[in-house]
């Protein structure tokens, strides 16, 4: 039976590897077809998420289909079809790498780890690992000292699983840190009273809280436990697809279109529910549209 | 299809800072076999009860055992889990809801799991154990009352015994599902093997080489399973009883 799978994984490796190499740029694809296809999360608010219409919108789509424009007009094509594709967090790389999207539009971390699976265009949002906790819980979200003894929830096998797992056994704070499996999740244990917070991405937890019942119940911290850039996630050695793409998210920071963007989703009433995350810009973000870079290191962010 | 396979990514640091990925898809594993097999133990017991309720004389009895396997056979498994984490200690008396909630990790999501699993796949095999019982000729029963033994001693004595062995292939292929469907646990929180592969996938960003190694740890997991239910099977058989003396001379088991 080994032999017989490990045939399988070899025959299946090889298929991969002869697809590369007779790959061709999707800037060709792009111009053969008039279409190009976003993949985005359905649940990532407001990065990506679906409206009252079941039609995916948010922050990281909206840029993309400007990005789409500025390719029109940069391949001076006559038109050029939008297509969406939904994606998850173990869908994207795969899709992206097989072709079926051209770009991913959503609230992926760019980290230097993954640079040797794909490539990401310049950062458009900087995410700051919070914690987030009832107002009368009792403890301090700028303080996880202050949780000792309790529960936070976070998403297990997550980034932010790992930074509060790490700060807890580094300080010796004596806190349970329990697996949730994602956001939603999360947030319902600190609901429902099974932990104490949450460790998340900001972005998110404003998301989270701003939809919940009782927004004024919650309070979120504003210490970042750690940073994390997140990028539209680039097929890897397309360097005429990466150049077209990178020279449009560029162009969209300078002219304003992603300050703007950010203001509509951000701080600003947004479908489907009308709710305002009241999230002011950070200075992480200012700072990366000031100076863009697409680069996976934090430490170029701080 | 632009992909860097790479196997030797399972030999990196994973996201604890401490073991390698292989450790923790090994553990995963473990906690996979802990699951199921508990499971699988308390289910077959359990299920047994079941299946002697739903073929009792006793219409109470019936009535109990169909109730039974009809609510936990028809609600989604992925519900049920959910019912058993977040509902069930918010409907039980407030100290034994908290008590709950406060177990260590991964405690306070395995035992939930597990509960949920158990109730599930007691259902599940109660309706085997039911059909088994019921494919055996009535005579063996009513034989066996008049050598003058109780309901109870003829179902322990001549009915179970009989229906366990007509039920092994069907149990072979629940208790395979029994280790399928544990990964469900991962929704509340359980690290086992699917939830780690993805733990894995999400940071190495290798989904294929993760998932391909979950798919060999069920792989490998589940033909032990068969292969020593054939065993079992050829073990137990008594010749010349309908459906166990086939298993050694390539009968359709």
């Amino acid at each position: 039976m080994m032999k017989a799978l490990c045939g399988i994984a070899v025959a299946l490796s090889f298929t991969l590897a002869a697809g590369a190499a007779q790959a061709q740029s999707r800037v060709d694809t792009i111009r053969q077809t008039g279409s190009i296809t976003l993949g985005h999360p359905e649940t990532s608010v407001p990065f990506a998420y679906l409206d009252g219409n079941q039609k995916p919108v948010g922050y990281t789509v909206e840029i993309c289909e400007k990005i789409a424009g500025e390719i029109k007009a940069a391949l001076g094509l006559p038109k050029l079809d939008i297509r969406y594709n939904p994606t998850t967090s173990a869908t994207r790389i795969p899709l992206l790498a097989n072709g079926t999207i051209d770009l991913e539009c959503g609230n992926t971390t760019n980290n230097v780890e993954r640079h040797k699976l794909v490539a990401f265009a310049p950062t458009t949002f900087v995410a700051q690992v919070v914690l987030m906790a009832r107002k009368d819980g009792g403890v301090d979200v700028n303080d996880p000292a202050s949780f000792r003894g309790k529960t936070i929830a976070a998403q297990a096998g997550g980034q932010t699983f790992k930074v509060i797992s790490q700060i807890n056994a580094k300080n010796n704070l004596g806190i349970t840190v329990a697996g949730a499996k994602d956001t939603a999740e999360a947030f319902l244990m600190v609901e429902t009273g099974r932990a104490a917070g949450t460790a998340n991405d900001d972005g998110l937890a404003y998301g989270q809280v701003a939809s919940s019942k009782d927004p004024s119940a919650f309070i979120i911290g504003t210490k970042s436990l750690e940073i994390a850039p997140y990028g539209i996630m680039e097929p890897k050695d397309d360097p005429e697809f990466k150049k077209l793409v990178d020279a449009a998210v560029l162009k969209l920071i300078k002219d304003g279109t992603v300050a703007a963007l950010y203001d509509k989703y951000f701080n600003a009433p947004i479908p489907p529910r009308g709710i305002n995350l009241k999230y002011p810009m950070s200075p992480a973000l200012k700072k990366a549209l000031a100076n863009p870079t697409d680069s996976g290191d934090p430490a170029d962010y701080q | 299809m632009k992909y860097d396979w790479s196997w030797s990514v399972f030999l990196d640091t994973s996201s604890d800072g401490v073991h390698s990925y292989l450790h923790n898809l090994g553990l995963g594993a473990l906690w996979t076999l802990g699951l199921s097999g508990t499971t699988a133990v308390c289910a077959l017991v359990l299920g047994a009860l079941i299946g002697v309720l739903r073929t009792a004389r006793s219409p109470a009895l019936n009535a109990i055992g169909t109730v039974y396997v009809e609510v936990f056979r028809n609600i989604p498994l992925l519900v049920q889990m959910f019912l058993w984490y977040f509902v069930l200690p918010e409907v039980l008396p407030k100290s034994l809801g908290q008590a709950i909630k406060g177990m260590p990790a991964p405690w306070n999501a395995f035992v939930p799991a597990l509960l949920c699993l158990i109730f599930y796949a007691t259902a599940r095999i109660g309706e085997q154990m039911r059909s088994g019982i019921q494919s055996l000729p009535k005579g063996q029963y009513q034989a066996a009352l008049a050598l003058g033994l109780t309901p109870a001693q003829a179902y322990r004595r001549v009915v179970l015994p009989e229906a366990f062995r007509i039920m092994i292939p069907p149990l072979t292929s629940e208790f395979m599902g029994i280790v399928k469907y544990s990964s469900v646990a991962m929704t509340i929180g359980l690290l086992e093997l699917t939830g780690q592969a993805r733990a894995m996938q999400e940071f190495s960003f290798h989904i294929f080489e993760a998932f391909s190694a979950a798919t060999l740890g069920y792989l490998l997991i589940n033909g032990t399973l068969v292969l020593a239910m054939r065993a079992l099977e050829r073990r137990l058989a008594v010749p010349g009883l309908i459906g166990a003396g086939s298993a050694g001379k390539g009968g359709p088991s």
